[in-house]
């Protein structure tokens, strides 16, 4: 089980027992699987989807991943585990506009000490990125940043990616294209994909699907 | 409409109040260190004006001697033809063991007399006595306990109004006490004249005649280029100053944007908002400038003492009394400050008038755009550089000299940015490692936020290594010519020619070498010269520092035939070997040679003293220099003490000498290392407001990369990298603007202010010391927001990646 | 008969408001100054010349005249010597001080101007071979030694002049040849006068040069200590008849009594002393003169010459706003002798 969530909750500042943003949640994702998190606008699935990548702490619960249980983990081995084992893709493709799109990629791989150098360039040739390796961020279109971010994230052969609503800033068509291209590379690759949406379309392109309403799965 | 609009404008500033301190302190320090140069120049200048006017010489033009000085019967021949001149006899007069500056006046025709009158009235004297023997001597309370110390013949009359130093007596006991008593050293014409006399100009030809307000002071002719360096210093803090707060107006208002297009969504007209954000602006400036004139009175009452110290030293003109407020440079630094902050920000908020109402938020300028506008940043710092050069080419004297360094400094501060990224891109291009890499590329991508800050240290740090060089090669180059030419081992001042006459001969009796230095004061065109009498010696032909010589420069002077005469005399009036300068009228000589004469404002001349006790009688013989084995110094001293009835400060070894004439030295440039100081401070301020200012603008692209897995103490310590691998770019750059700023100091800007051009040295361990201290205020400027970052809450990274919605 | 203005007024220079104590300070002693003797004889030239031996001098010429275009004018010519000390020293030392003023006056104008110089320099000073008396560049000035023919010229802001003048009869030695007595405890000084001068020369006023002819008077007078302890000021006349003959006049006005006395020269300008009591003036208007109150119209007689007539100023402002300040100015005479002449007051605080 690459990552395992179990009865997890989550307060923000503020809130109460009863309002608390996550309320007991549990799932399972294998390597190699797809799982779609939707809900409404506040239900938590961000959230639960940062948790998940070791971005913020719960309250209570435990989350694994790999076997690793995130609970108790210090910032810096909270930090490892992102640079090795978690990868993700955001709704705005956050590259870092100073660098260019090959070194883009690169950067997480690099950073976590993955970087192989073949696998990177199929990668690239596989979303199509090769040639615009030397381009900056800026002079790409949204779909291309996306596939870039897909790209970056995937470098690292991460066990987990996550991802946030990922075409969220994408045409439809755009979006049909990157989606099929993620499940492909994930599926190849083994890596876990945890992926928040509220399009039913792309919830049901993914193996399994988790709703949550009110911080709970429904 | 108007006051919810305003409230709404103002609330930003609730949320922001580092950013208002910011503006605040950055509009504050500017004014602040403006104002302070230009109270201490107008305090001196004051002081000058005073002292003139109560020498009662304010307003008054001049008849000045061209060579020599002016016999009375010829005053008697200007007053015969109608002029009313007032005649004045200066000189220095020694009681004791202490020198003062004696004004002779004539009490019956000088402006100042009535309030000597009342002066020596009020202590139950005639005015009357004062012209008949013992004299009267006024002076300033100061002087006058001075001068009633070390003399008891002359009474001493206290007079506040007069300035300190100055010992003023009717002619009657000035002309006996300087043993003149046929000479004059210049009229004043008295302001009313009757119409219809014959000009001056032919009356007198051979007198100079100085304007009133050329005249008005000799003392703030000579210190207009000190006051110059400050005013320089002090727009250079200005605009210093300025580059802070010109990021943290743009920023207030790129944070507004949101806020505005709302205001005008709701029907505000884009006029009332620009008003109204005029008004705020005008608003913090006033509130800044007063602050900023507090500041500047406090650090110009701190710096004052360095500032006497430093004129004192230079030009021996004293600036006394405290500093007051005085409307001109109150209403100069809040105009500036006004003026300065709409400059600042006149360029966003142009942008805001300019905005659509449904803009999208503005981006840092990246990539192509950055690099387009680096490369024309970079065309217009070489356009200055070269116009500067123009203006140094072509013109001459201490406002070229200023002019081409401001376009210097202006032209290498925009030149900066293009360096700078270039010094980027190769580093990026080195960089090892991912990490390494993502600093530098992003160090790039900062630069447009952080140039103007680096524009600010590039030119402290350029104007610190600049005067650094500057004082300190004329420092050196000060303690070698005091090597050359104090070469005597002893030095001997006698109280009184006739004592004088007897050591000399007594020195001679027991073998010792003597070489008496006498002098002769006068005027050449118009400025004092100062005529020594020397006698020929070997240790004048291979100590004397020689700058330019004709071929028997020695064998032509000590024979009569030829005279030597200082760097400032020579660069003065063009003056070369074989030049002809005519010391009194029918005394012609040829110039055989010129000194370097450093510390001394004045002209002055050397000639053998035969030659010059032939054209001039009854020389003053008072000072002697004694050549004796190193060994025997102590003993020597001790000897004429026992032999002659000398104050101890009479008789002194070279070494003291030395060690006091570099003390002065030093005194003389406290001053500018307190302002250089300050400037880097400033400078140090800029780096931190604007690291503060592009704070809210760095967690997008930190929070990607912390995501990755890059904890925030490694982000913190990226923060500061950043800082520090800027400042040490700048600091690289500085060097070469520093030394080519030295080089206009020592060798175009010292010429016209002092009359003397320095060799240039290099001080690479000040370099070293100033490197260091460049990236400690990079580190210090970068402290709080690595602190912050690396106690940021992750929530506040994750709403990095929040959905837009 | 202008006292001890010099040394009073030297002491003004310094703009300082010395009370004038009885105008004295100078009634008390004159220590190692020479003192007038009644058996000093004048000589000349020698006496034109100055006396340094004595504490104070002047050289005191006025004149009245009239202009082309028919108007009536006054001038001044005074050259004042005062020493700090007796005797003459070269350079600044010089103990000698000198005061000039000079002045033209006409019917509703009184210009006047000062000058001050030291003695030693050549500033100021007389000589007499020829004879000249300067300061700056006012002269009085004789081609010989004589003052028989002399040329005078003085200038100020706002006017100036250039005369020529010619003795038309001789020196009058006032007193008792040449000893004037000034109080009845003994001052006296040595004075003499030449009051017949015809004039003629140019004046320039600020509307322009007017030629111009007339009578002039020259007082010389040396003394070491002229005034009484209790005089307080005096009111002196010089007046020039139609008739030829000539009257001078002075009142001490003094504590314990009024001094008075004159000279009287016939036509043909024999002179006799007037005895004292012999000249009598009293006020009979008085003028608001820069807020003092001042006699600007005055009865005066010599029963015994059957002399009574009324002086009356040409200008009753001819006040004198110099260091030291006083009245000044010329006289019309009517009455039983009509004339012109010039009247002094000082003393009135």
């Amino acid at each position: 089980m690459v990552l395992t969530i179990r009865n997890v909750t989550k307060r923000f500042p503020g809130q109460t027992a009863k309002t608390a943003v996550l309320r007991g949640v549990s799932l399972n994702l294998e390597g190699g699987r797809s799982l779609a998190l939707t809900g409404e606008s506040g239900s938590g699935k961000s959230t639960l989807l940062h948790l998940a990548g070791a971005l913020d702490q719960f309250d209570s619960g435990e989350i694994e991943i790999d076997g690793t249980c995130l609970s108790g983990l210090s910032d810096s081995q909270r930090s490892a585990l992102r640079r090795r084992d978690v990868s993700l893709v955001f709704q705005q493709f956050n590259l870092i506009p100073s660098l260019n799109i090959s070194k883009n990629i690169a950067l997480h791989a690099r950073l976590g000490g993955g970087w192989d150098e073949g696998w990177v360039d199929r990668l690239a040739d596989r979303l199509g990125l090769s040639g615009l390796l030397q381009r900056y961020p800026e002079q790409l279109s949204g779909g291309q940043q996306q596939r870039v971010a897909i790209a970056r994230a995937l470098a690292v052969r991460p066990k987990l990616l996550l991802a946030d609503e990922p075409t969220g800033n994408l045409d439809e068509t755009a979006s049909a294209a990157v989606m099929e291209l993620m499940l492909e590379l994930v599926r190849e690759s083994g890596t876990a994909l945890f992926l928040v949406t509220h399009s039913e379309a792309i919830a049901g392109m993914l193996d399994q699907r988790l709703h949550l309403r009110h911080g709970m799965a429904a | 409409m108007k006051g919810a609009a305003l409230l709404a404008i103002l609330s930003h500033w609730r949320r922001h109040p580092l950013q208002l301190a910011t503006l605040i302190a950055g509009l504050a320090l500017a004014a602040g260190l403006w104002s302070a140069v230009q109270a201490i120049n107008a305090e001196a200048r004051a002081s000058y004006a005073r002292a003139a006017e109560q020498l009662g010489t304010a307003g008054l033009a001049r008849l000045i001697p061209e060579t020599g000085s002016i016999p009375i019967a010829r005053y008697a021949e200007l007053r015969r033809s109608g002029w009313r001149l007032a005649p004045v006899l200066e000189g220095v007069v020694s009681f004791d063991r202490q020198s003062f500056d004696i004004m002779g006046v004539d009490l019956l025709q000088h402006p100042q007399a009535p309030a000597l009158a009342e002066a020596a009235e009020a202590e139950s004297s005639t005015p009357l006595e004062a012209l008949r023997p013992p004299g009267r001597i006024f002076a300033h309370s100061e002087t006058a306990a001075l001068l009633s110390e070390a003399q008891q013949t002359h009474p001493v009359t206290r007079l506040a109004a007069l300035p300190r130093g100055i010992a003023m007596a009717d002619l009657s006991l000035a002309s006996q006490l300087l043993r003149r008593p046929d000479s004059l050293s210049y009229l004043l014409v008295l302001p009313e004249q009757t119409p219809g006399l014959a000009p001056l100009a032919e009356l007198a030809p051979e007198l100079t005649h100085l304007p009133a307000r050329a005249a008005a002071s000799d003392t703030g002719r000579l210190t207009d280029s000190f006051h110059l360096n400050l005013t320089a210093f002090g727009l250079l803090s200005f605009a210093v100053g300025l580059f802070i707060v010109q990021g943290t107006i743009a920023l207030s208002l790129e944070q507004r944007r949101g806020m505005i297009r709302t205001l005008r969504s709701l029907g505000v007209p884009m006029r009332l908002l620009s008003g109204l954000f005029i008004a705020e602006l005008a608003a913090i400036a006033l509130a800044a400038g007063i602050a900023g004139l507090a500041g500047g009175y406090l650090v110009a009452a701190a710096l004052l003492p360095g500032v006497n110290a430093t004129l004192a030293g230079l030009y021996g003109a004293s600036v006394d009394g405290s500093l007051s407020l005085r409307p001109g440079w109150v209403f100069s630094g809040l105009a500036m400050t006004l003026g300065g902050a709409f400059l600042a920000g006149a360029q966003s908020l142009f942008a805001l008038w300019r905005l659509p109402i449904l803009a999208a938020p503005a981006t840092l300028a990246r990539g192509q755009q950055a690099s387009r506008s680096h490369m024309f940043s970079a065309f217009c710092g070489a356009a200055s550089i070269a116009a500067g050069l123009i203006v140094l080419y072509f013109f001459q004297g201490l406002v070229a000299g200023f002019a081409f360094l401001g376009a210097l400094m202006l032209g290498a501060a925009l030149l900066l940015p293009l360096l700078i990224s270039a010094g980027l891109s190769v580093g990026a291009r080195m960089a090892k490692g991912a990490l390494a890499e993502w600093l530098w590329a992003d160090t790039r991508a900062q630069l447009p936020g952080m140039s103007l800050a680096l524009m600010a240290l590039l030119l402290a740090l350029a104007a610190n290594i600049g005067v650094g060089t500057m004082v300190s090669s004329f420092r050196l180059t000060f303690t070698g010519w005091l090597d050359q030419r104090l070469f005597a081992e002893v030095y001997v001042t006698a109280t009184s020619d006739a004592q004088g006459a007897e050591l000399a001969h007594w020195l001679e009796a027991q073998g010792i070498t003597v070489l008496s230095r006498r002098y002769h004061d006068t005027r050449f065109k118009g400025a004092p010269l100062r005529v020594y009498g020397f006698e020929d010696d070997e240790a004048y032909r291979s100590n004397w520092p020689l700058l330019d010589a004709s071929p028997d420069v020695w064998d032509q002077t000590a024979s009569g035939k030829a005279l030597l005469i200082n760097e400032q005399l020579a660069r003065r009036h063009k003056l070369a070997p074989g030049s002809i300068l005519e010391i009194k009228p029918g005394w012609r000589l040829p110039v055989a040679g010129v000194y370097s004469d450093y510390g001394n404002p004045n002209g002055q001349a050397m000639v053998s003293l035969p030659a010059l006790q032939k054209h001039v009688p009854s020389l003053p013989n008072r000072n002697f220099g004694l050549r004796a084995d190193p060994q025997e110094i102590t003993g020597l001293i001790k000897l004429i003490r026992q032999e002659f009835d000398f104050p101890r400060e009479n008789i002194t070894d070279q070494a003291t000498v030395k060690t006091r004439s570099l003390a002065v030295f030093d005194r003389t440039f406290v001053i500018t290392a307190a302002l250089n100081l300050l400037t880097l401070g400033v400078a140090g301020f800029a780096l931190l407001t604007s690291l503060l200012t592009l704070w809210s603008q760095r967690l997008p692209q930190l929070a990607p990369v912390w995501a990755m897995g890059v904890t925030r103490r490694q982000l913190a310590a990226a923060e500061v990298l950043r800082s520090l691998i800027l400042a040490a770019g700048t600091a690289v750059l500085a060097l070469p603007l520093g030394l080519v700023l030295a080089w206009v100091l020592l060798s175009v800007i010292n010429v016209a202010a002092f009359g003397w051009k320095l060799p240039m040295y290099l001080f690479p361990l000040d370099w070293l010391r100033l490197f260091m201290l460049a990236l400690l205020a990079a580190v210090i400027a970068a402290a709080l927001p690595a602190w912050r970052l690396s106690r940021i809450d992750p929530a506040d990274l994750l709403k990095v990646f929040a959905n837009e919605r | 008969m202008n006292a001890n203005i010099i040394l009073v007024a030297s002491s003004l220079i310094w703009a300082t408001a010395v009370q004038p104590q009885g105008y004295a300070g100078l009634g008390t002693d004159a220590e190692g100054f020479a003192i007038p003797k009644p058996d000093t004889r004048l000589t000349f030239p020698a006496d034109h010349g100055l006396h340094s031996d004595f504490r104070i001098e002047w050289w005191y010429l006025t004149a009245n005249l009239e202009g082309a275009d028919g108007a009536d004018y006054g001038i001044q010519w005074t050259l004042f010597r005062s020493a700090l000390a007796p005797g003459e020293a070269a350079g600044w030392q010089s103990p000698q001080i000198w005061m000039a003023h000079a002045a033209v006056t006409t019917k509703d104008k009184h210009l006047f101007a000062e000058r001050i110089a030291r003695g030693g320099v050549g500033q100021a000073g007389v000589q007499t071979h020829p004879f000249s008396a300067w300061i700056d560049n006012w002269q009085m000035r004789s081609a010989d030694e004589t003052l028989e023919e002399i040329s005078l010229s003085a200038s100020g802001m706002e006017f100036s002049y250039d005369l020529n003048l010619m003795a038309d009869g001789p020196l009058v030695l006032q007193g008792n040849a040449g000893y004037s007595v000034k109080s009845a405890s003994g001052q006296a000084s040595h004075y003499y006068s030449q009051p017949h001068y015809m004039v003629s020369g140019t004046l320039s006023l600020p509307d322009g040069p007017i030629d111009v002819t007339g009578h002039g008077w020259l007082d010389r007078e040396w003394s070491s200590q002229p005034l009484a302890e209790d005089q307080s000021g005096w009111d002196w006349f010089s007046l020039s008849f139609d008739s030829g003959e000539k009257l001078m006049g002075f009142v001490l006005r003094g504590a314990r009594g009024d001094f008075t006395s004159g000279t009287w020269i016939s036509a043909d300008g024999t002179a006799e002393p007037l005895a004292p009591g012999a000249f009598q003036a009293q006020p009979l208007n008085i003028s608001d003169v820069q807020g003092r109150e001042m006699p600007t119209h005055w009865h005066a007689s010599v029963p015994d010459k059957g002399v009574s007539v009324e002086i009356l100023a040409l200008n009753p402002q001819s006040w004198m706003g110099t260091s030291f300040s006083y009245w000044e100015g010329p006289v019309a005479v009517i009455g039983s002798h009509s004339g012109k002449g010039y009247l002094e007051m000082t003393g009135y605080e």
